[in-house]
């Protein structure tokens, strides 16, 4: 039946997909908690207070609240009807770019503090790669009245000066990280050594669904917000109700797991769009890394291979656990683009309809430019795009690759 | 039971405490000199790094090791076919020490047996605890490579019984809550810890992390069975010792601990460890 449904490209429709994982955080092959023993007690502890505040209507309503009257929510669902238009294809866009520091990483953020100062923890600390994680992970702690360390590969910090800058000025302390290849990768491993340090007082902040149980299925959980508001929008703002096409970009892919999350059960094609040289679903083989087994884009021996995209946001070698188990099954559907339709998409889409997105939402664009009118993507189809975040952080390279 | 546990179990009823110094596979062209020094400088296993790209449980040193090995494109092949090269002149048993993607890139069984046949006896995965086993232990054991657990001092009594019954070869015992590397101090967790183990187990224990002087390994084996030093060592080659200059590091560990080795604490033991600066300083 399975692969009936797939050949004539209509998903699977199931209501246990994107529910909770099964044991140690298992999407079918992949996931888990691959971590050493010093971290087992906090990881559970982790689990523990989820599941706990996840249940609890107290603590789902201050977060609620928080992401209204602070984050800004719900964003909007915007029509975007001048290249809708061009394109032949009805294309609305969630518009995360509109949250509170300029991206949908607030959702998460807001949620995991939130846990960390119910668990009585003073510090978060956290990994980022672009900065933007790192900047929302800054406000939340501001907010909140917390500690804040941020690791960032020392390649990154000097890409991305003004984002360091901006989680100094939250009061944030930055460090730069210098081992292996100086990236995000890197930044992740010097983090969870850093949490192994001081895990009585400090709680680690994933930025993404990866890490170990229960990370990737929480972080879809915080997430899942932008899907839900979506699905809502949609049911008044598409006569079908539900959308033919449900495209996001995807790094780790929390944008894309909290969308998806709003269309599982239902017939909606979902689509990750992975960077070309960042493609771990595409070029990736199974592997473990940062604590979960995934697919990992790695060498013959097995060692992690350093992505390379024009977004600092996609460059990262693995994929949350649950979309490699998504495209595993068949229930979504990832493919890649080049950093030069990202380059075009971005321009275009500020052309026709008045917005600057980030160089990772861009990705998601330039999929639907490229395939609006084929078969891939039929004339007339509905489609909604996550639009993860907005561009300010990205004019350096744009007028870098400008020139 | 595999030679690793047999012979460290040998050493230990025989009353001497264990020491099981480390180096990262690869890290020079003649790598392998270092077993043949540390062997000559008392070794009872040597600890064998295969070194990873993103080593999440190593300190700057270890991962500078690394990093340095793998600038020159070592593979475990190649470590394996250097260790087999050397095998008639190494004695004491070997250790691998990796993370769980080396392994799971061969798939366990192939992984292990590649392990067995160029001679080693013992691995370690810190990053492959207790819950996420999913049968290395018995593809470990059908190779006759003893897997090694870790135990932490956060580690619940519970838990501490399953590693306990699960763990061949030693116990080893994380001095502290961190990654590896060199510490002015043994963490006083090291030893609560040890001697929890202790109790469970008659399996040889352990302490690593952070066991960087000969004092370090003197106050580590009051309770524990012995120690593995990793960083201490690695530091000095990395700054350019030769096999034989760190020997003399690990030859002054070896006197420390044969002060507390079973009736072997005499007046002559001792002045063997003033010969030794580096023992001299940690004892003052």
């Amino acid at each position: 039946m399975r692969e009936l449904l797939v050949a004539v490209g209509r998903p699977e429709v199931s209501s246990s997909v994107m529910r909770e994982p099964a044991d140690l955080g298992r999407f079918g092959e992949y996931g888990g908690r691959f971590v050493p023993e010093s971290l087992i007690p906090a990881c559970e502890a982790v689990e523990a207070a989820f599941r706990e505040a996840w249940a609890d209507p107290r603590f789902r309503g201050q977060l609620d609240r928080l992401l209204t009257v602070y984050a800004g929510r719900p964003t909007p669902m915007t029509p975007a009807w001048n290249l809708s238009a061009e394109l032949g294809i009805t294309l609305l866009l969630k518009r995360e770019d509109l949250a509170h520091t300029g991206s949908h990483k607030i959702n998460n953020v807001l949620g995991q503090a939130l846990l960390a100062r119910r668990m009585g923890k003073t510090r978060l600390i956290a990994e980022t790669g672009a900065g933007q994680h790192g900047v929302a992970t800054a406000t939340a702690a501001a907010l909140l009245g917390m500690d804040c360390t941020v690791y960032m590969g020392a390649e990154d910090t000097e890409r991305q000066e003004l984002n360091v800058f901006r989680m100094k000025m939250l009061g944030a302390e930055v460090v730069a990280v210098h081992s292996g290849s100086r990236t995000l990768k890197d930044a992740c491993n010097e983090a969870m050594r850093q949490w192994v340090a001081r895990v009585d007082d400090t709680y680690y902040c994933v930025g993404s669904v990866m890490g170990p149980h229960p990370y990737p299925w929480m972080v879809r959980e915080f997430q899942r917000v932008i899907g839900d508001e979506a699905r809502t929008q949609t049911a008044t703002e598409l006569t079908a109700g539900v959308p033919d096409y449900v495209v996001a970009c995807v790094g780790g892919g929390s944008n894309a797991a909290g969308t998806f999350a709003g269309f599982a059960d239902t017939d909606a094609r979902l689509i990750g769009v992975e960077a070309a040289g960042g493609a771990a679903m595409t070029d990736g083989a199974p592997g473990i890394v940062h604590g979960y087994r995934s697919k990992v884009l790695q060498d013959a021996n097995g060692q992690i291979a350093e992505a390379h995209s024009i977004s600092a946001g996609l460059d990262y070698p693995g994929i949350g656990p649950e979309h490699a188990h998504l495209g595993d099954i068949g229930r979504a559907r990832y493919v890649t683009v080049t950093d030069d339709e990202v380059l075009d998409a971005v321009r275009r889409l500020a052309r026709a309809e008045g917005i600057l997105c980030a160089l990772e939402s861009a990705h998601a664009v330039a999929w639907v430019m490229r395939t609006a009118g084929s078969d891939e993507l039929p004339p007339g189809a509905t489609v909604v795009l996550t639009l993860s975040g907005r561009g300010d952080k990205d004019m350096a390279t744009l007028m870098e690759r400008a020139q | 039971m595999s030679r690793l546990e047999t012979t460290l179990r040998a050493a230990r009823d025989a009353g001497g405490k264990l020491l099981v110094p480390y180096v990262t596979g690869g890290i020079t062209a003649d790598w392998t000199d270092h077993l043949l020094a540390y062997q000559e400088a008392g070794a009872d296993a040597i600890e064998v790094g295969l070194p990873f790209s993103d080593p999440m449980l190593d300190g700057v040193t270890i991962q500078q090791a690394s990093d340095r090995a793998l600038e020159q494109r070592v593979t475990p092949d190649r470590i394996l076919s250097d260790l087999a090269a050397v095998r008639d002149r190494v004695r004491v048993p070997l250790v691998a020490m990796t993370y769980a993607n080396l392994v799971v890139r061969l798939g366990y069984t192939e992984f292990c047996r590649r392990l067995a046949d160029a001679g080693v006896s013992g691995l370690i995965v810190p990053d492959v605890p207790l819950d996420e086993l999913g049968g290395l232990d018995d593809a470990a054991a059908a190779a006759g490579v003893d897997l090694v657990l870790l135990v932490a001092p956060s580690t619940t009594p519970e838990r501490l019984d399953d590693i306990c019954a699960r763990s061949r070869g030693f116990i080893y015992a994380v001095s502290v809550m961190g990654t590896t590397g060199e510490r002015a101090d043994l963490a006083a967790t090291a030893t609560a810890l040890a001697a929890s183990v202790t109790a469970r187990t008659d399996r040889p224990v352990l302490i690593g992390f952070g066991v960087s002087t000969a004092a370090h390994a003197v106050a580590a084996a009051a309770t524990a069975d012995g120690v593995v030093v990793a960083s201490a060592l690695m530091r000095r080659v990395l700054d350019g010792a030769t096999p034989e200059e760190v020997a003399v590091d690990l030859a002054a560990i070896r006197a420390g601990l044969d002060t507390v080795a079973t009736g072997t604490s005499t007046g002559s033991t001792a002045g063997r460890v003033e010969q030794h600066g580096y023992a001299r300083a940690a004892r003052a």
